[in-house]
């Protein structure tokens, strides 16, 4: 009988805390995986911030996790009040499901990207196999790691990466393009459902000779390996542009939408745009990108998902990655 | 329904009966009635295309394939260890009956990346295997070792209890009667035992066609290599398509309850004729 009153309490409990959180003042952040860092140093400063506007303490609610299955998991019904996820894909399937009011990429600037990242190659010390351009991948003998673009939002950049360098190499020849393309994931050896299971292979269980990696996952794994890798940058890559956004129907429920839309614009501010260069994402104010100068190449260059070569996200994916679309077609039994 | 007819020596039948259902429908039924209506959004010919495609067909074989190894797999392992933990007395014999539960408790994901780590060619275990041209992390061996680990508490919490009470004079008698020892374990060991151990199996087979979290980082997920059926899932989820990832999970269902079933007609079978020694 003990027993089941101490569940009983354990669960009023339960119910009053959670209650009560919703009366405090605390915004939820449902992100996506290698952003953990950058978002821990981040809400640090937002909550100075917060404090010295408003005189309010605010607590952050921090979740972090495959891009697609956080988006789905808000869908559901996970209360975040703003979203900052790896694709404005994403992003777009919150909006469809009616919780995000159309127009969301323009509320805020850029794109409503604080910060942008790349693709580029992790390759090992020395780098044996001379891998110095998209072309060098899709030679016979070469290892390659990345994830799956079906199951991790990044290893859509890569593939998207590498389509975009061989169009201008064969001159948007398709067939050659196509080609060009499944011989380079035919060199992959292991395709791991997200960034951070990739890394752990290449890194970890030191499988194959280069990693298709976020620049900011391959700053990392050199900052935490003592001098076993080093970064290769392509001729071209592509623009991967992380948006944020404000979740209108769980703001206006709470009314956090105050809260949520500083938290979202304090992403463009110096503070912030240093911090996030300091994490490896390319800020986008590009005054403070040149305090990088060391860190990233500024001069390498960019293809943008919303070049007439992919024509935007929706089209992109229904084009590559939906079931049956090319990137099933590579795969499909010879 | 019996209870009706004979009075029933634990009254109640009408509340625990009640309660039963409900629980059977709040977390069994319904959840698997909503995905057979999930599935049914597709129309037949769209789930017809979605499950016969090429390489959904290679994510069940290499699905079933695997699931069935490591089920095998630990109906020996699983049959010894428990054979070794009622027999034997020897020091540290608490401490591995308390290992054995380990693998539930553990976080699969964790279990994945560990083995992994072990398994791969650059690893421990793994590198003892690979000048010979073997490869375990990254191949269909890798996926079995995995399912194996998180399954193996199945056959062994099975069968240790049977063993426990298994009268020894029977095995006694046998041998007075000149029996052999193989002969006394095939005789009247094994078939004592057997009930337990496709219980065992079954329930790791089970388990073992759903595991996801840790095989994803073993496997290496190359399609129609090592591509389980349980990631096709996750990954025509991630695409938002709900349809065709419940048309591939419906199929892995109803494949899994006829081959449960069948396991349990053989295994009631097997314990009526265990029951008449």
């Amino acid at each position: 009988m003990n027993k089941i009153r101490g569940l009983f309490i354990m669960l009023t409990a339960f119910a009053l805390s959670s209650g009560f959180a919703f009366a405090a003042d605390e915004i939820t952040n449902v992100s996506y995986d290698p952003t953990r860092e950058f978002y821990e140093q981040y809400n640090a400063a937002f909550k100075k911030h917060w404090k010295g506007k408003t005189g309010k303490d605010i607590g952050i609610v921090q979740s972090h996790g495959g891009s697609g299955r956080q988006a789905r998991a808000v869908i559901e019904g996970n209360q975040a009040d703003v979203v900052t996820l790896a694709l404005a894909y994403d992003i777009s399937a919150i909006e469809k499901a009616g919780l995000i009011k159309p127009g969301w990429q323009s509320e805020f600037p850029k794109n409503s990207a604080p910060y942008t990242s790349t693709i580029v190659f992790l390759v090992r010390k020395g780098n044996p196999k001379s891998l110095k351009d998209w072309g060098d991948l899709a030679k016979e003998g070469v290892g390659i790691i990345t994830p799956n673009p079906k199951t991790s939002g990044g290893a859509r950049w890569n593939y998207l990466a590498a389509w975009a360098w061989a169009d201008k190499r064969y001159n948007g020849d398709e067939k050659k393009i196509r080609e060009f393309v499944a011989k380079l994931f035919g060199n992959v050896l292991v395709l791991d459902t997200g960034a951070r299971g990739s890394t752990n292979t290449f890194v970890r269980n030191k499988q194959g000779d280069v990693l298709l990696a976020w620049e900011n996952e391959a700053h990392l794994a050199i900052a935490e390996s003592r001098g076993e890798f080093e970064i290769a940058t392509p001729s071209l890559s592509i623009l991967a542009e992380p948006p944020v956004a404000i979740i209108d129907a769980v703001v206006d429920k709470r009314g956090s939408r105050e809260v949520a839309t500083e938290y979202l614009n304090y992403l463009y501010s110096d503070e912030a745009q240093r911090l996030a260069g300091k994490n490896y994402y390319r800020p986008s104010n590009a005054g403070i990108a040149k305090e990088f100068a060391s860190v990233f190449d500024l001069s390498l260059k960019l293809v943008n998902i919303d070049d007439p070569l992919f024509g935007g996200w929706e089209k992109a994916q229904r084009l590559h990655f939906i079931d049956g679309g090319v990137f099933d077609q590579l795969y499909a039994k010879k | 329904m019996r209870a009706r007819g004979k009075k029933a020596i634990i009254p109640g039948f009408g509340c625990s009966m009640g309660l039963t259902v409900a629980f059977v429908s709040l977390l069994i039924l319904i959840p698997m009635a909503s995905i057979v209506l999930e599935a049914t959004r597709l129309g037949l010919s769209g789930f017809v295309r979605t499950v016969t495609d090429a390489r959904v067909l290679a994510g069940y074989r290499v699905s079933f394939t695997c699931a069935f190894a490591a089920a095998l797999l630990n109906c020996f392992f699983g049959l010894l260890l428990a054979w070794v933990l009622v027999r034997y007395r020897f020091p540290g014999r608490r401490l591995m009956d308390g290992l054995i539960e380990l693998p539930f408790a553990l976080p699969t994901a964790v279990a994945g990346i560990a083995l992994t780590a072990l398994y791969s060619d650059k690893g421990w275990i793994g590198s003892l295997f690979a000048p010979a041209g073997i490869k375990i992390a990254y191949a269909q061996a890798g996926i079995i070792i995995a399912l194996t680990f998180v399954t193996i508490p199945f056959v062994v919490r099975t069968v240790q209890p049977v063993l426990e009470q298994l009268d020894k004079s029977y095995e006694e008698a046998g041998r007075i009667l000149g029996a052999s020892k193989t002969r006394i374990f095939f005789r009247i060991v094994f078939p004592e035992i057997t009930p337990a151990l496709l219980t065992g199996f079954g329930l790791a087979f089970a388990r073992a066609l759903g595991e996801y979290g840790s095989v994803v980082f073993i496997a290496g997920n190359m399609p129609f290599k090592t591509e389980i059926a349980p990631l096709l899932i996750m990954s025509k989820l991630e695409g938002f398509s709900y349809g065709e990832a419940t048309a591939v999970a419906l199929v892995m269902l109803a494949a899994s309850f006829v081959i449960m079933f069948c396991i349990n007609r053989v295994q009631a079978h097997a314990s009526g004729f265990a029951g008449e020694l």
